[in-house]
């Protein structure tokens, strides 16, 4: 069996974020927001990526738009280098990158109706020819599962679940490969949050969708990844398929991560590991391992060296000194 | 042995006069505390359950809001209708609150010693150098790292974990009976709520108070609170102790909510939905509030509204399912 190409693939990600100079001489602050990632995202599949706020989860996301033009490396889609292309290109190019936000409410334009919104879309990209947009419209509704009457409504008419359904209904509009969904379903209650984790598993595997799906959420993540990767502070500490990460956890944060969670189930009495401080600020990231400050087993060479990311199993990458010890 | 009551709400309801009509927001929802107790109140958003915890305080709205019925009894007394002036005894010395957002509660440019302070001093009549060094000790009982040097600092200086520490501080300065925690770690990242929960569980046992927690999340009720209430469109319809309404969930909007959501320890194919959508607190339904989406509903709860059935002791459910006329008519003598 030939190598698979991935559909989409991030190497040496840089995105800084310059601020104003505190003093006139002084120096320019600067913030590692994303600092040095690589991963490939392969046709079909569900990859995720984890981490508490300040992670660089979502600017990897908005890099991969371009919403922010990124420091360093280079984005390919389809072998193509995204961070090359000329604004016209680029255009093209996110037919096939589409992306949903946390806030149904703050991304839905609150004066057009979803009709004018569909075709906004569609006309910008010029997937469906003007005589078949109607159809397409309808099968849109139908497919996030909302009656095509409501097409001539506003936003402010539906509730949050089934504005983040327009959402999805809008993004699947231009017929794209690939979908990002920071948050998607962050600001959802649960009982909603569950019909739309389905519906986005349904289509991803009635159309062949590949999926992005940025969460701090790990038991959402569980649910609907393939594969999952753990940013800490603008860098990659572990990437892994979903059972080996989730049965054996192996970088000091994931674990760390996995037990905060709280949870209803019972019969999972696991050693609780209470992280002492804050996160600190991607402004002045520590040194040698960003997580050092508040890892409980850090040490000298923690402090100096960077680990770079190793794989440890078949496809299960991390990055600390000390996996070893951890497997 | 008796245990002491410390707060008890009775049939409250807290109903808002709007232009649209009256939205019945609270609408007879009953629960007690022992002493060091934790109750959990949990529900979806609009449930109700924001607004029962300012009622308690009367800090809810008004106009449009009232409460129009019930009583709020501390230590036995009715708080509801007291004057003003009496209420703000109460408030902070016997009975504080958190919010999930600390920075909208704190004030932006007084340092947080000052604040915590000026708590103190207003409570108990300590001299301001006195409520000051009181001031640094509690923020060095909340855990918060030279807490002399912090003191001064402003909150925009502190990070979301550290200003929910101080609202801590400051709520817990004048050792009060009772904490209402709204939604107090919601806005805070996974391992700085595991900290937060820490601590609040700590104090809890050092100053024996007890806590109302409301929140959306279940995994945190699971993990803090001795019982739950679970409320749906403006009532209580299920009752226990935490342990036991998890495993065996009485109510079908309870179990429900338990499915919808992604297990962390289990691979599931598909998650289950509750159908349909919350009612509205301006029209809510003849009969039970959740048969529309339940689906057990005969005609008998579309009819009239379930009572809230006492199964055994701080057992209670909210549903047909448990009552003599389910059986009667299941087995046809209705």
């Amino acid at each position: 069996m030939g190598e698979v190409q991935p559909i989409l693939e991030v190497t040496n990600l840089k995105q800084y974020f310059y601020l104003k100079k505190e003093k006139l001489f002084g120096e320019k602050q600067i913030v590692r927001a994303v600092d040095d990632i690589s991963f490939q995202l392969y046709e079909g599949e569900t990859l995720s990526i984890v981490g508490e706020s300040g992670c660089g989860k979502s600017t990897t996301g908005r890099s991969i738009l371009r919403l922010d033009e990124p420091t360093d490396g280079s984005i390919s889609l389809f072998g193509e280098n995204l961070l090359e292309m000329t604004q016209k290109q680029l255009r093209v190019a996110r037919k096939d990158i589409q992306i949903i936000f946390q806030d149904p409410y703050a991304s839905l334009n609150p004066r057009r109706t979803i009709r004018q919104m569909l075709t906004e879309a569609m006309s910008i990209q010029d997937v469906v020819p003007k005589e078949k947009q109607e159809a397409r419209m309808i099968e849109l509704m139908q497919l996030v599962g909302l009656q095509p009457e409501y097409l001539e409504r506003y936003p402010h008419e539906f509730s949050g679940g089934q504005r983040q359904r327009i959402g999805i209904a809008r993004a699947l509009s231009v017929n794209p490969k690939i979908i990002i969904c920071d948050e998607s379903v962050s600001a959802l209650d649960v009982s909603i949050q569950a019909q739309i984790l389905n519906l986005l598993k349904k289509l991803q595997k009635e159309l062949g969708l590949t999926l992005l799906f940025i969460s701090h959420d790990l038991s959402v993540v569980r649910h609907i990844s393939d594969r999952v990767i753990v940013m800490y502070l603008g860098k990659i500490v572990e990437i892994a398929n979903k059972k080996s990460l989730f049965d054996t956890p192996v970088h000091p944060y994931t674990r760390a991560l996995f037990s905060a969670i709280p949870t209803v189930e019972k019969g999972q009495k696991r050693e609780r590991i209470i992280l002492k401080g804050d996160v600190p600020s991607p402004l002045n990231p520590p040194s040698g391992c960003r997580f050092h400050t508040r890892c409980p087993f850090a040490t000298e060479q923690c402090k100096q060296q960077e680990p770079q990311l190793v794989e440890v199993k078949d496809g299960h990458k991390t990055a600390c000194h000390y996996w070893e010890n951890f497997l | 042995m008796e245990q002491q009551k410390v707060l008890e709400v009775k049939n409250l309801k807290t109903h808002f006069f709007t232009k649209e009509g009256v939205s019945k927001a609270v609408d007879g929802v009953s629960f007690y505390l022992n002493k060091g107790e934790t109750i959990g109140v949990v529900g979806e958003s609009g449930c109700g359950k924001s607004m029962t915890s300012l009622s308690i305080l009367n800090l809810i709205p008004s106009p449009p809001g009232k409460i129009v019925e019930g009583e709020i009894l501390l230590h036995g007394k009715n708080i509801v209708g007291l004057p003003q002036e009496e209420l703000r005894q109460i408030r902070g010395k016997k009975i504080s609150m958190i919010f999930q957002e600390p920075m909208t509660s704190l004030n932006p440019v007084i340092t947080v010693g000052e604040q915590i302070a000026e708590t103190i001093r207003l409570h108990e009549k300590l001299p301001r150098k006195q409520a000051w060094d009181k001031a640094v000790e509690m923020l060095r009982i909340v855990g918060i790292p030279s807490p002399e040097k912090r003191a001064k600092q402003e909150p925009y200086q502190l990070s979301g974990g550290m200003r929910q520490r101080v609202m801590i501080a400051m709520a817990l300065a004048c050792s009060p009976d009772v904490l209402i925690a709204d939604e107090p770690t919601t806005a805070l990242d996974v391992t700085i709520q595991a900290q937060i929960l820490e601590i609040l569980k700590d104090l809890q046992q050092k100053m024996g108070m007890s806590i109302i927690f409301i929140t959306h999340d279940l995994g945190v009720v699971s993990e803090m609170c001795d019982k739950v209430a679970v409320m749906y469109a403006g009532q209580v319809i299920e009752e226990g102790a935490t342990e036991e309404l998890f495993e065996q969930p009485l109510h079908p909007y309870t179990r429900g909510l338990i499915d919808s959501l992604p297990k962390l320890y289990e691979e599931q194919d598909e998650l289950q939905t509750i159908e349909g959508s919350v009612p509205s607190p301006y029209k809510y339904p003849v009969g039970c509030r959740y048969a529309d989406r339940c689906p057990f509903a005969r005609d008998l709860c579309r009819e009239a509204q379930p009572e809230l059935i006492e199964m055994a002791k701080g057992r209670k459910v909210r549903c047909y399912q448990y009552s003599e006329k389910w059986n009667l008519q299941e087995s046809g003598e209705l």
